[in-house]
């Protein structure tokens, strides 16, 4: 069994309306140094069996934790 | 490439006298009640609800995506939807040149689907946007607008919280090229204003058409604007459009 760190990532392109309200409370508390703050996803997931673990984890991905339309992703194996 | 319009889509081969729709429920769809409502009540036409986990479409016409949040909008907004398993038929009835209109949570499921391009987002001012806007009819030429005049301007609701259409250069210039840009948010006067455009959508679109002209997606609700009780009947000339288009051949 492995377990599998994902993190998602609107594009960098990309407005992030989220980002941008918290940034301003940050600011709001005294923060001003904070800037640039998105705001992702953060999955785990454990994967049984056999098989190659990179190509299965990079088509679930692809296919539904990320929408390559708007999103990059990232991820760690940890055996 | 010709971009294709009301006269160039396909025709869909009819199968009774009327049209027969089908409105998908998932669970979580919350606007289905109303959908079928105008389509049975308002439009006289035969209609039935056709559950997600159904994997036939076979006999119908139309099929509508409603609005609601479906299965929770866990994840993204339609990103488990989309996985559901009638969703094979949706595709299929579209590959085969069947009308499909996604409303609300329909839209984001089927740019999720890659029926339509893009993707809808959190809006801009990070709110659930709840009110009536205006939209501007950009192109009456498509089998979901033939009941419109060219930039009629249509009072309809919207109430959407990831409702900002965004997609790459390359796709907006398409769609602007090919006229697929099929509603935008407007002010009453029917300019294009910052002021109303109520989630910060690119280009103010506020709906679209793949390029077949078959599949239309939009964030606002006709199926809550489709009565003069309701405070405008403007948004039932979209379904009023899609059975002339069905029947008219």
């Amino acid at each position: 069994m492995a377990q599998v760190k994902v993190v998602v990532t609107l594009k960098p392109s990309l407005l992030d309306a989220q980002g941008r309200v918290v940034q301003d409370a940050l600011h709001a508390l005294g923060y001003e140094s904070v800037s640039q703050v998105r705001i992702g996803k953060y999955m785990e997931l454990e994967v049984n069996g056999d098989g190659d673990l990179d190509a299965q984890v990079k088509e679930m991905c692809s296919r539904l934790l990320a929408n390559p339309v708007i999103e990059n992703y990232t991820y760690e194996v940890v055996k | 490439m010709r971009a294709a319009t009301a006269t160039t889509a396909p025709k869909p081969q009819l199968r009774g006298a009327k049209p027969k729709f089908a409105v998908i429920q998932f669970p979580g769809s919350n606007c289905d009640q109303d959908a079928f409502f105008v389509i049975r009540d308002v439009l006289g036409c035969p209609v039935e609800y056709v559950w997600h986990a159904d994997t036939s479409l076979r006999g119908y016409d139309a099929v509508i995506l409603p609005g609601g949040f479906s299965y929770g909008d866990y994840l993204r907004t339609g990103a488990v939807a989309r996985f559901a398993p009638i969703m094979a038929s949706v595709i299929k009835h579209a590959e085969r040149g069947g009308y499909i209109f996604g409303v609300c949570n329909g839209f984001q499921v089927l740019c999720e689907a890659h029926l339509l391009p893009g993707a809808l987002v959190r809006n801009v001012n990070c709110k659930f946007v709840c009110k009536w806007v205006t939209l501007r009819v950009e192109n009456a030429d498509t089998p979901f607008t033939t009941a419109y005049k060219q930039e009629q301007l249509l009072r309809i609701p919207i109430a959407h919280g990831e409702g900002r259409y965004i997609c790459d250069d390359a796709t907006l210039q398409e769609l602007e090229d090919d006229n697929r840009v099929i509603f935008r948010y407007a002010d009453t006067d029917g300019k294009l204003t910052e002021a109303g455009n109520p989630n910060g959508s690119v280009s103010h679109i506020a709906g679209i058409v793949n390029a077949r002209f078959n599949v239309m997606g939009m964030m606002p609700h006709p199926e809550r604007a489709s009565e003069k009780i309701l405070g405008s009947a403007d948004g039932r000339g979209i379904f009023a459009s899609l059975v002339s288009s069905l029947v008219s051949k």
